[in-house]
């Protein structure tokens, strides 16, 4: 038998990719559909000598990893819908603070407490930073388990490399879905990776300090302007898939569990007749405006699908904006979507 | 190739775990699978299903509305699912506790096992659902019985030889009652 593969949950491949990504400290809150990953790392990260902790809330789980962030650990919470709410204020001051950090959203229908159905109604919440101020996180979609694996260790690499807060963004399908996933990078931990910037005790060199409250003139102004440059270099690592778009003559824009639902109906579609692909943003922040827009310029049409009453489509506009239009097609929070669902609003635009 | 199959009953029958077992199965044949859980409101004496999908190409959707295949394992989930069964897809139900007037055979390849009348007869009544997925084995070729049984040896190797015994000649009594109606 092939012991390479792990078949796991959605969840679990996070917390997974976590351990593997060198998490050293992870703080926890539970809630539904997101717990199988407090519930992996309270038993598997003590093992390797990292932190568990579970806090008291939400609001003390991101100021916890806030505190190792500025340590210079590897840092990680994670939540669903209502909790994220609840972290935003922390994520905000890691942002301001330009602190890396990990933080994982399972989203869950709402709005308010909403449910435990699947949902992708957090899309706005995560790419438009969230909390207050003028910021951006990154955000990572996966579709599949591997993904949730592989964007969970790259989601710390890149929080490091622009000292900036990483979302991973999934739903309930994804996280209790289970697939097979190959680890393929085994955990190490530089222990000098923030040793430029991080809070160590000041004996022995200049003093530092790691705020995110700007009260002298120009200072605020300064680091806005840095954000600004930063956001621009996260570019360079927009991430997307493109499947069966080539020849297509219609193109669904989707990301994450819809994303790869869609391809199903899209395989239907093609052995009718259709000429359907599908376009998938894996960083929605930031989006793959560019890609997008080459696509469009090859003169396809565009349907824009989520399980929201229409985010992302906000961005599909903006990408498209002054070549096409695009069809929305929504699926409510709360339902779970299937490749019929998509079958009738794509083959509509064949007409 | 491609498969999926729906597996529901109540809570408590055991659906998700020979969903899992599934799985398992086919992951070590190489194909790509995907294993997607739907609970009810509570677990046990509650509806519970679970979707396997088997392909190998890159699975899509891990949610099916129009299974292939179909194993149902009380009445209520005969009344859900039966209905989005496609034509001529393979249909095994639990006939121990399943009106077996309410089965399209006609439309369908069904397959009526006692699976609780037979798991009794081997002295545990919990191995119901082994017998059913037994029985699904017969019926497709993508995934082999040999493959199930190992994956059983694996997972119940803790619980000792026994247990994995029973479950085994549950799973092939599914499969030879299957096979003997095919015939």
């Amino acid at each position: 038998m092939s012991s390479k593969k792990l078949l796991v949950k959605g969840n679990e491949a996070v917390a997974i990719g976590a351990i593997d990504g060198g998490v050293e400290c992870y703080f926890a809150y539970p809630i539904t559909p997101q717990s199988d990953i407090p519930e992996y790392l309270s038993r598997e990260l003590v093992k390797l000598g990292g932190t568990f902790l579970q806090a008291e809330s939400e609001i003390a789980s991101i100021n916890m990893v806030l505190g190792a962030a500025a340590a210079g650990k590897r840092a990680m919470t994670s939540s669903s819908g209502p909790g994220i709410s609840l972290k935003q204020e922390g994520i905000s001051y890691i942002a301001g603070s330009e602190l890396p950090a990990v933080i994982v959203n399972m989203m869950r229908g709402g709005p308010g407490l909403g449910g435990i159905q699947p949902s992708q109604g957090d899309y706005f919440q995560a790419t438009r930073g969230g909390g207050h101020g003028d910021y951006r996180t990154m955000v990572l979609a996966p579709s599949t388990c591997q993904e949730c694996y592989d964007l969970t260790i790259e989601a710390f690499d890149l929080a490091f490399k622009y000292r900036n807060p990483v979302m991973i963004l999934g739903d309930a399908i994804l996280g209790q879905m289970k697939e097979p996933i190959v680890r393929w990078k085994e955990r190490s931990i530089d222990p000098n990776e923030a040793i430029k910037w991080c809070l160590t005790g000041k004996k022995g060199r200049k003093q530092r300090i790691i705020k995110s409250l700007r009260l002298e003139e120009g200072s605020m102004e300064a680091l806005n302007e840095k954000l600004m440059k930063k956001y621009k270099d996260m570019e360079q690592d927009i991430k997307w898939e493109e499947f069966m778009v080539e020849d297509a003559e219609v193109v669904a824009v989707a990301f994450g569990s819809i994303g790869r639902i869609v391809k199903s109906t899209a395989r239907k579609l093609r052995s009718k007749g259709y000429k359907v692909g599908v376009f998938r943003p894996i960083t929605l922040f930031p989006f793959p405006y560019k890609q997008l827009r080459e696509v469009a310029k090859k003169g396809k049409r565009f349907i824009t699908i989520e399980n929201n009453t229409g985010q992302m489509v906000e961005d599909v506009r903006l990408a498209l904006c002054g070549i096409c239009e695009t069809e929305f097609f929504a699926n409510m929070p709360g339902k779970v979507s299937t490749p019929e669902d998509f079958i009738e609003p794509i083959e509509n635009m064949f007409k | 190739m491609y498969q999926d199959v729906i597996i529901a009953g109540f809570g408590g029958q055991g659906v998700m775990f020979i969903g899992n077992l599934l799985a398992y199965a086919a992951m070590e044949q190489g194909f790509n699978v995907t294993y997607m859980p739907v609970y009810g409101v509570e677990m046990r004496g509650g509806t519970a299903n679970c979707t396997v999908v088997i392909s190998d190409e890159e699975v899509g959707s891990p949610i099916i509305f129009y299974p292939k295949t179909l194993i149902v394992m009380n009445q209520p989930s005969l009344d859900k699912f039966q209905p989005r069964l496609v034509p001529e897809g393979i249909l095994v139900v639990n006939s121990s506790i399943v009106d077996e007037s309410k089965v399209e055979k006609e439309k369908f390849n069904a397959i009526l096992i006692p699976a609780n009348h037979i798991a009794d007869n081997l002295g545990e009544s919990r191995m119901a659902n082994m017998v059913a997925l037994g029985a699904w084995l017969a019926a497709i070729d993508e995934v082999k019985l040999e493959t199930v049984e190992e994956v059983v040896r694996n997972q119940f190797k803790s619980k000792g030889e026994e247990i994995v015994n029973k479950n085994i000649s549950a799973l092939r009594r599914g499969y030879e009652f299957a096979m003997e109606k095919a015939s």
